[in-house]
């Protein structure tokens, strides 16, 4: 039985604050959408932040219970320390974001209303809605509506710029999200069927390793794999993500990619019996094995900077993955490694990924190009810029002192420790060839401008928007222990 | 029990021989039709399994409305035929997908099949659950009360729908009103339709979506026949739809889910909590939300229908308008 406990009304405010300041701000639109935006997200990030502490001092997970009505038949919120650390995550990328936003997507006092500047400021708070219903659900259901949520706010972000040639990789990406959800909800409606709930923590340990739920299991995570994007259902990912506005192309890789991330994670080591969990880990980490070598291989062979952003999305998602054999193992510390290492990975990307994306636009406006090979003078003209992807990058390719390097280390360890030495061979791997895409775009962008070349400043005020991002995935990495110690709060 | 055995099977062959129809139709026209038929004969598949609520919801939104919007995307892509092909997945591509499908379709019969018999059901629980809400329908408690957070976020994820629509336009066109503009009919059969019926199908509308608390309806059913009212006139060019910055359409569209989300916060103040009702107030306040709600998915929906905008009206043909 779920019971409401103190500080659960936190949870409604995550998931009502934002969904309220959307239908607001579509409503009132132009400049009022955008400042009932901005309140909201820094409002948010505050909800945030209370959640975690409040998780993080009681040691146990926050809950409430809607409506009173007790699940099966009602549903609950939860907040463990996976959630919590994903919704602050969530909240200080959107804010961050929001802030650099305020550079393109600008209405000034008096000026009309345009609809770019309307559907991103509108669409901010929806994804941070959606983000707060994917984190906190509780509810194999409810947890679908979030993925609706998600796929529609992220389709719309992508085609923030309104170009039609950006349609049509749109339009892949929709069929495989919608693609998704239907499986996903085929699966909720077979695991109801069988259980007669919904409800994650009434499934938890209740499910028998049988033909219904061993189907349900197979449909949910194709779907899911396919919204993550992993390795072989990864190629509508890179036009999609980079083909986006910088700002959108930040969220999407950052964030949308990690709602669907969560759920795999409840769906497999809450709901799923352990047998299948054992023998269907390994399966899902060679794809992610493989998603790592492929697309950073890719990366590194990629002409446009922002599609090298993006190829090193699908090998930075393969390393999630690699978390699921070493969980099922037997080992509870090296599990327990496991699974820090692989909630550390999601948030450290998140937060250097967006940097990333963010750079990579603001050195695009500023060159008028994003060809890989002629970046020169880039870091004369935005050395905070420049610093910023190179701050970032560091964080993916796992070096100490940033958030990636305790995250790779720690899945490092756990593979050693757990037997399953292979694995660490492929974090390496990965590490090196990351080393090799990321150098390659510092050191063009550190080369003399050539000649003819004439970059543009740009606006300081976003340059430290994506610095203030890179350098929170640096501090990731020198948290003290006690702090990361959150994300084991009800932990598998 | 033979003659409803044999009538189940006929509905069975019945969905599945149409589908096949959709599936081979040449026309894109002649699938459109296959699809809608489908989808009607399908809800009388939801009404043999007692699932009148789905019934509905099947035959106005995913026969309906589904089949209005398939039916002008056929319409607009007329003349595209380079596109089209472009478009048009390959014979590889496609004996892929069927593959996937029957795999799909088979893994799923075999999960259904070993499912527990009878099946662990929340119906019991349901029932006696809606008594204290005063309401008859326990479909309507469930989306009002026990899954009410569900609902509330599908009616946000409506207002996301709209505004994703809405953002596809050109940005010059931004300020515009939705949809083509369509030829005013002064005679013929559609003029005479869409000024005959709509009188009729808004009292059917407001009935469904009333009579949702204790009987089969609701919301979504009534705000589809509402929507349906509107866009017949609209084709007939009888009527125009507001700017999309207007903020009374805005306000119209977002109104359902506003009123839900206000209801379920004063919740903590007047009641148990996020989403709960006070239990001798509790039906009027649902009232409330559908009567909202159903102004809001006819409002969505026909916007939904209608499209981005795709004109910018100058101010002098506004004022002929009102004439």
């Amino acid at each position: 039985m779920t019971a409401t406990t103190p500080g659960g009304w936190l949870l409604v405010l995550a998931l009502t604050l934002p969904a309220g300041a959307m239908l607001l701000g579509f409503v009132a639109g132009g400049r009022h959408a955008q400042r009932i935006a901005l309140g909201a997200l820094a409002i948010w990030l505050a909800i945030a932040l209370a959640v975690a502490l409040q998780v993080q001092a009681s040691g146990a997970p926050l809950a409430y219970v809607i409506g009173g009505w007790q699940p099966p038949l009602g549903m609950a919120l939860r907040a463990d320390g996976l959630a919590a650390a994903m919704l602050l995550t969530g909240a200080v990328v959107l804010l961050a974001v929001a802030l650099f936003g305020q550079g393109a997507y600008d209405t000034p006092r008096g000026a009309a209303e345009t609809r770019a500047a309307y559907a991103f400021w509108c669409f901010l708070p929806a994804l941070a809605a959606a983000l707060a219903a994917a984190f906190l659900g509780g509810d194999l259901f409810n947890l679908f509506v979030a993925l609706e949520m998600l796929t529609f706010t992220a389709l719309a972000l992508a085609c923030l710029d309104g170009k039609p040639s950006q349609f049509k990789s749109e339009l892949r990406y929709l069929l495989f999200a919608l693609i998704g959800s239907v499986l996903y909800l085929l699966g909720a409606g077979l695991l109801y069927g069988a259980y007669g709930t919904l409800d994650i923590a009434l499934l938890a340990g209740r499910t028998r390793a049988d033909a219904p739920t061993m189907v349900a299991g197979a449909l949910m995570t194709a779907g899911l794999i396919a919204k993550m994007a992993l390795f072989p259902l990864h190629f509508w990912l890179p036009p999609a993500h980079a083909g986006a506005p910088a700002a959108a192309s930040a969220l999407l890789s950052g964030l949308v990619v990690k709602g669907a991330f969560v759920l795999l994670l409840r769906l497999w080591f809450w709901v799923l019996p352990a047998p299948v969990v054992l023998g269907g880990g390994t399966v899902l980490a060679a794809l992610g094995a493989t998603a790592i070598v492929i697309g950073s291989v890719v990366a590194l062979r990629q002409e446009r900077l922002k599609l090298l952003v993006a190829y090193s999305t699908v090998a930075q998602m393969g390393y999630l993955f690699l978390m699921f054999p070493l969980l099922a193992a037997a080992d509870a510390d090296a599990a327990s490694r496991a699974w820090l290492g692989g909630v550390l990975q999601a948030v450290s990307h998140a937060l250097a990924k967006s940097a990333m994306f963010l750079a990579a636009g603001l050195i695009a406006v500023s060159l008028g190009h994003d060809r890989v090979t002629s970046l020169g003078g880039a870091a004369r003209v935005m050395p905070i810029t420049v610093i910023a992807f190179a701050l970032g990058g560091l964080s993916l390719m796992g070096l100490p002192p940033s958030g990636g390097f305790t995250a790779k280390w720690l899945l490092l360890r756990a593979s050693v420790e757990t037997g399953q030495w292979w694995w660490s061979l492929v974090i390496l791997t990965g590490g090196l060839l990351t080393g090799g895409y990321v150098y390659r775009i510092v050191a063009a962008a550190l080369a003399p401008p050539a000649p003819g070349c004439v970059a543009r400043a740009v606006p300081r005020p976003q340059e430290l928007c994506v610095l203030a991002l890179a350098v929170a995935s640096m501090l990731l990495g020198v948290l003290p222990l006690y702090a990361l110690g959150l994300v084991r709060v009800g932990a598998p | 029990m033979t003659a409803g055995l044999l009538f189940d099977l006929m509905m069975a062959l019945a969905v599945l021989g149409t589908a096949a129809w959709t599936l081979a139709a040449r026309t894109q026209f002649a699938a459109v039709i296959g699809f809608v038929a489908t989808g009607l004969l399908l809800s009388l598949v939801w009404v043999r399994l007692g699932a009148v609520d789905v019934a509905l919801t099947e035959a106005a939104i995913g026969a309906g409305a589904t089949g209005v919007i398939i039916l002008y995307v056929v319409a607009r892509l007329r003349g595209g035929t380079a596109e089209i092909s472009a478009a048009t997945p390959s014979r590889a591509q496609r004996a892929l997908a069927a593959l996937l499908a029957v795999a799909v379709g088979g893994v799923l019969a075999l999960a259904v099949l070993n499912l527990p018999d009878p099946a662990p059901s929340l119906a019991e629980a349901a029932l006696a659950g809606s008594a204290p809400l005063g309401l008859g329908n326990p479909v309507s408690a469930v989306l009002m009360a026990h899954r009410g957070l569900d609902t509330l976020l599908e009616s946000v994820v409506l207002v996301f729908a709209v505004l994703a629509v809405w953002s596809m336009a050109a940005d010059h066109r931004w300020g515009g009103a939705p949809g083509p503009v369509f030829r005013r009919e002064e005679s013929g059969p559609l003029s005479l339709l869409a000024r005959v019926l709509p009188p009729v199908g808004i009292v059917v509308g407001i009935y469904i979506a009333w009579v949702g608390a204790d009987a089969p309806g609701g919301k979504f059913q009534g705000g589809t026949i509402l929507a349906a009212m509107w866009i017949l006139p609209w084709i007939a060019g009888l009527a125009r739809p507001p700017s999309i910055t207007d903020w009374r359409l805005r306000l119209m569209i977002a109104a359902g889910p506003l009123t839900f989300l206000c209801v379920g916060l004063a919740g903590f103040a007047v009641a148990d909590g996020f989403l709960s009702y006070p239990p001798s107030f509790a039906k009027p306040l649902i009232l409330l939300i559908e009567a909202a709600m159903t102004l809001s998915v006819a409002a969505a929906l026909a916007c939904l229908i209608a499209g981005p905008p795709e004109r910018r009206l100058p101010p002098e043909s506004m004022a002929a308008d009102r004439r």
